[in-house]
């Protein structure tokens, strides 16, 4: 474990408690995003692993080492820092901010410029830009360069308190692109205090979201989307993100009806009739003895057949069109909607068959997310949704210990 | 104007010498005191405006009475003058350091920190070098000052081109108070043009 957090608190001197009993476990390479609204702590807890402040209690290791016994001024050297006004020192060249903490660690001139120069290409500044000032840059290229100095000393963690925050959405991006990468080809540790969610959503492996001082939910962004914890976070991602998200993150499996009408090859068709009668569908569906899908009967192939004992499998249309359970509606409505079928037999890992998908419900999803906003307000527009709404629920509970 | 300087040339080299004196160690003396103090002001939380106003307080002292006023304490001769001028220099440099030094921006001072430097690094390699020119501008105003006030010092026997002006006043000869005067403007405006430069030199590329 690269960085552990236990039992943190901090407790100001006028009482107020602004981070109250934290725990987290980091794994190097991991993106972490602190998220929450102003006063949540996030900041607070953020500044202590490099103690720019103390806790009240608790311990922080790094690499099983409690740094309240480290000196702090040679623990901040080892951990790159970029705050949200940049930081870059005004009276020094690019070059000389890039080298300020391989200079205070006492590296060489040459070890130091050749670092500088490595450090620029990653920051994917043009090298002539070394021997400008902070300030004869856009605010984009500033925080660029904000961003891979805090990683000129090699360091394996970098804290990052809204880096990006005074940025316009296009350079944001690309800013966020070039943490993504650092993160990913390097494998440098990131935590990262933001408080725009879609940030947090795309950069974090993990997020971390906080409400006056305590952890509301710690999670990978997918399984907040699905299960956001209570209110409060589902507030947070916001009703609208969280149904453009549905086809993403929503499985075949919760949007399936779970009793599918079907048949086993031995019945007749007189069995299959009655069958077809006394659930009102037009379509069964064939399983073995062991639930194992076969293929569909359909109303217009049984008009042609006058034998009433004639067995299902003598009729039994074998191709048949199928989805996994637990694929993604995003991954799997384009195939079903081009099928043109009106239903779509679920199966799970073993070809059984565990329900079926109508193309109301798909349709339905799909709108949803194109439209940003629920059908209906208040009411789910079809009991199929009201599945999918009591599902989501349900879970979303399960998951909120 | 010839006839003049042919009478005192050697007398005024040398008044010239005393007042430069007078006025180097006055300023020497306020820059040491008043840019540490300033700088110490801006890390306390209280009290910074107290001791700006106190040193607010001694500038309004008249520059007659303060000089009298050295004098059961130091006697006469140039060590009163010298702290009497020192005292005057303090205000503009102590203000203008902690002016500049407060507005170094706070984003600097938390990423030098967060860094790894220590007080004295941060102190010495980005927030000094950042508010020097603002504490430089103090130090060339307080320049002025005390080469100007340092004319008085006479009046308590420290010398000085003041030496000129007060017996051309008593003798009633302009010459004399003239031959006083237009060194000391010279002196003044060569020594604000000097550390001008100066000033400009400490002045951060980008800031300039």
């Amino acid at each position: 474990m690269l960085l552990s957090m236990e039992h943190l608190n901090k407790e100001y001197p006028n009482g107020k408690l602004a981070v109250d009993d934290f725990n987290l476990q980091v794994d190097r390479g991991e993106f972490i995003c602190f998220i929450g609204t102003s006063g949540s702590g996030k900041t607070t807890t953020m500044r202590m692993i490099n103690r720019m402040l103390n806790q009240t209690s608790g311990t922080i290791k790094i690499n099983g080492k409690d740094i309240a016994k480290m000196d702090p001024v040679k623990l901040r050297r080892s951990i790159g820092y970029v705050i949200q006004n940049v930081g870059l020192m005004p009276h020094m060249t690019i070059k000389e901010n890039i080298e300020i903490v391989p200079k205070l660690l006492g590296w060489s001139k040459e070890k130091r410029a050749k670092q500088a120069v490595k450090m620029i290409d990653l920051a994917q500044l043009p090298q002539e830009m070394l021997n400008r000032y902070p300030g004869e840059l856009s605010g984009g290229q500033q925080q660029r360069i904000g961003v891979v100095r805090a990683l000129a000393a090699d360091q394996d963690i970098i804290l990052m308190d809204e880096p990006f925050g005074a940025l316009d959405p296009i350079t944001r991006e690309s800013l966020q692109e070039l943490v993504k990468r650092l993160q990913e080809d390097l494998g440098k540790t990131f935590i990262f205090v933001t408080h725009d969610m879609d940030e947090a959503l795309h950069l974090a492996t993990r997020v971390v979201i906080m409400s006056h001082g305590k952890q509301v939910q710690v999670d990978t962004p997918n399984n907040i989307l699905r299960h956001p914890a209570n209110e409060f976070v589902t507030n947070l991602i916001g009703e609208e993100r969280l149904i453009r998200a549905q086809p993403n993150i929503l499985s075949v499996s919760q949007i399936m009806l779970k009793n599918p009408v079907a048949i086993t090859p031995d019945k007749t068709l007189d069995d299959a009739i009655d069958l077809m009668h006394s659930r009102r569908v037009d379509t069964l569906l064939v399983t073995d003895t062991d639930g194992v899908l076969e293929g569909y009967v359909d109303l217009d192939d049984i008009n042609r057949i006058t034998d009433a004992t004639t067995p299902v499998s003598r009729f039994t249309n074998r191709e048949v069109f199928y989805v996994q359970a637990s694929s993604l509606i995003g991954d799997t409505v384009d195939r079903i909607l081009k099928q043109g079928v009106k239903n779509v037999p679920v199966v799970d890992a073993k070809k059984h068959l565990v329900g079926i998908v109508t193309r109301t419900a798909l349709v339905d999803i799909v709108y949803d997310a194109l439209r940003g906003a629920p059908a209906t307000d208040e009411e789910p527009a079809s009991p199929i949704n009201a599945d999918i709404h009591a599902a989501a629920t349900h879970e979303g509970g399960e998951s909120s210990q | 104007m010839i006839h003049f300087l042919q009478t005192y040339g050697m007398q005024l080299i040398s008044k010239t010498g005393q007042h430069l004196y007078i006025s180097a160690a006055a300023l020497g003396l306020g820059v040491i005191v008043a840019v540490p103090l300033g700088i110490l002001l801006t890390r306390m939380k209280h009290g910074a405006n107290a001791v700006i106003t106190l040193a607010g307080v001694l500038q309004t002292i008249p520059a007659m009475a303060l000089l009298a006023m050295m004098i059961p304490i130091f006697g006469i001769g140039s060590t009163p003058a010298i702290v009497a001028l020192f005292i005057y220099s303090l205000l503009p440099i102590l203000r203008n350091t902690y002016l500049g030094m407060e507005g170094v921006s706070p984003a600097v001072r938390d990423a030098a920190k967060g860094m790894g430097m220590t007080w004295w690094q941060s102190m010495v390699r980005a927030e000094i070098p950042l508010a020097a020119p603002v504490i430089m501008s103090g130090i060339r105003l307080s320049a002025t000052y005390v080469i100007a006030w340092a004319t008085l010092a006479s009046y308590i026997g420290a010398g000085g081109l003041g030496d000129f002006i007060f017996n051309g006043l008593n003798l009633y000869r302009s010459d004399l108070i003239l031959g006083g005067s237009i060194p000391v403007i010279i002196l003044a405006l060569v020594v604000d043009y000097l550390l001008g430069r100066l000033e400009a030199t400490v002045t951060p590329r980008e800031l300039r």
